[in-house]
């Protein structure tokens, strides 16, 4: 009970201030390291203020005090209890380097089951094209693909212009733009538990299907390859991944087996979507960059192969880069790192001190 | 640990203390993020009108990097705008809203890029009808980015301060004899009977004359309950200048 609010208020001000100035230093240095007589302190003034608006929540006649309050202790319990790692100064080397391809690493299963459903997907394509001549017309994604491939060989190898002079970066741009907003896309429909992304997942490998097979039915494998290869070897993979973070959403929501609460299990994932989706749109600016200026070049302009060779050595680079970069000794034990919050690091100081 | 009540999100903390939110409507979030939309829009006329000078060098770079700009503007503006003002765009600082974590904790980076990506499913098929749906349907008004994100938004009104100087002059307060009392009754009155009284004040010339007696009476007469003062000290004033006094007790005098 407060008799005299006046010098509840003058005597505890001081608190409030000082745990303000904490916050907003906080607030300014995300990464500032608080020696264990700070935090202790940190902790105390918030404990204060707590209980200070426990106290004057009762009390009709101080709606600003009780607001102010309100915001602070609002603020000190996001830090005081949040148990999640505190964003780092971001270094696009390291993330690079080694938070993107340690994302994919943690959901590997997620990565394979999103390329059996893309290889379902082109076996069933390679299956219509093969068994069901007329179901081609439909399958084809692109009007220039309709055309008889061995007709369209012919007509790439004896093409004297550079068709796309003039407007190969645009092409490249409206590439990239296109295959990132297909890719957000496979990674939001997650959300649709799955399904969206097994559907856009399956629909692309029946159109890759479709045409590949149409073209080795053809004899034109290695056109195909010298074709595909220099930006699918990129393109493809990053429509995968982007299928992968859509999978790990989709488990995410699901919880197969699972007793965390839903909150807590997506969570868990959204630093990992959020880093595989930003590699994915790295790795389609690459993509984009070489389909408009390398992939649309044919022989006699380019041997195929040299373009099969280019396409196989960035399947190499990629495979590697996500299998083996930044890999540390905790990776390979299987263990997981996990970086203490505020609450954490406070117990963990405090228990070291008293021991 | 988190609680829902109506549209509310209260947070109970573990040192005792509870506080809430008022969240927000989907109604309300489609107006902000109609003026994000225009937002955007300027953003993207003004830096694109900016990018076509590379023209001068070349037609298909300028084409390429205003392809380019347009698509990361449209798409990081929610973004960007987020993370910079703690979780507010230009639409939702307008309207008062503010997106925060499920739990009160801090916003983190990957919670507002993901709430901003999953757009492209909340939008579908038509302004927002999948986001909308969500809010609705959903305990804590999340639409679907909201969800996967551990966001809500909340609405957080400015309330302004009402002109007590005005509203109580400077009559005398019999109630001021009696300190004890008046600190008794600061302590038994729950914010909301105080915020009861001070309305029933302001809107007093809105009222009909019989419906003005009536209310003050009741609002007299249940403050009588909560706190009894001394005859002397009520003696010959009305209801309603009862009222005025327990609100200036209530509001003023303790500032």
């Amino acid at each position: 009970m407060i008799i005299d609010l006046k010098k509840f208020v003058g005597e505890e001000r001081g608190y409030w201030t000082e745990l303000e100035g904490i916050l907003d230093s906080l607030d300014n240095d995300p990464e500032q390291d608080m020696a264990l007589a700070e935090v202790k302190r940190f902790h105390y003034l918030y404990q204060r203020a707590s209980t200070d608006l426990a106290r004057i929540m009762t009390f009709s006649s101080e709606p600003e005090t009780r607001k102010y309050l309100e915001s602070l202790v609002g603020r000190a319990y996001g830090e005081i209890h949040e148990a999640r790692e505190k964003p780092h100064r971001f270094t696009p080397i390291h993330w690079f380097f080694h938070t993107f391809p340690s994302a994919f690493r943690r959901h590997i299963r997620a990565f394979c089951l999103s390329l059996a459903i893309m290889v379902v997907g082109c076996l069933f394509g390679g299956g219509a094209v093969t068994f069901d001549p007329e179901a081609r017309d439909h399958l084809m994604p692109f009007s220039h693909l309709k055309i008889d491939p061995s007709e369209r060989v012919r007509q790439e190898e004896s093409v004297e212009m550079d068709q796309l002079k003039g407007s190969k970066t645009s092409f490249s741009s409206v590439l990239m733009t296109h295959n990132t907003k297909v890719s957000i896309l496979a990674m939001a429909l997650g959300m649709t538990w799955g399904i969206g992304t097994v559907i856009l997942l399956f629909g692309n490998g029946v159109m890759l299907g479709s045409v590949a097979f149409d073209y080795v039915l053809a004899g034109e494998t290695e056109f195909l390859l010298g074709w595909l290869l220099p930006h699918g070897a990129i393109e493809i993979p990053a429509i995968l991944l982007a299928g992968q973070a859509g999978l790990v959403l989709a488990g995410a929501l699901i919880g197969w087996g699972e007793s965390t609460p839903l909150s807590v299990r997506l969570r868990a994932v959204s630093r990992d979507l959020v880093t595989l989706i930003f590699g994915v749109a790295i790795m389609l600016v690459w993509a984009g960059l070489v389909e408009a200026f390398f992939s649309q070049y044919h022989e006699p302009v380019l041997p195929y192969e040299l373009k099969i060779g280019f396409g196989v050595v960035e399947m190499i680079a990629l495979t590697l880069f996500l299998g083996k970069s930044g890999k540390t000794k905790a990776d390979k034990k299987g263990e997981v790192s996990t970086a203490p919050g505020l609450r954490s690091q406070f117990q963990a100081q405090t228990e070291g001190f008293s021991s | 640990m988190t609680q829902a009540k109506a549209n509310t999100l209260t947070i109970h903390t573990p040192e005792g203390v509870a506080f809430s939110f008022q969240l927000s409507g989907p109604i309300i979030r489609f107006l902000a993020w109609q003026i994000d939309l225009f937002a955007i829009a300027v953003i993207s006329i003004s830096v694109m009108t900016l990018l076509r000078l590379i023209s001068i060098f070349s037609v298909d770079l300028a084409w390429a990097v205003t392809g380019i700009a347009f698509f990361v503007i449209s798409i990081g503006y929610g973004i960007a705008m987020e993370w910079y003002w703690r979780g507010q765009t230009i639409g939702k600082r307008l309207f008062h809203l503010r997106v925060m974590d499920a739990q009160a904790l801090r916003l983190q980076f990957s919670q507002i890029v993901i709430r901003n990506l999953l757009r492209f499913i909340d939008s579908l098929p038509i302004f927002y009808l999948v986001g909308g749906l969500a809010c609705l349907i959903t305990r804590h008004a999340q639409r679907l980015g909201d969800l996967a994100s551990n966001t809500v938004v909340v609405w957080t009104p400015p309330i302004p301060e009402p002109h007590l100087d005005q509203l109580l002059k400077d009559k005398y307060n019999s109630f001021h004899d009696f300190p004890r009392l008046e600190a008794r009754l600061r302590q038994r009155t729950s914010p909301q009977e105080a915020g009861v009284a001070l309305q029933a004040l302001l809107r007093r010339d809105k009222l009909d004359p019989q419906a003005r007696v009536d209310l003050f009476e009741d609002i007299a007469s249940h403050f009588r309950a909560l706190v009894e003062f001394p005859q002397e000290a009520v003696h010959g004033i009305s209801d309603e200048q009862y009222v005025r006094n327990i609100v200036d007790v209530l509001y003023r005098s303790s500032t």
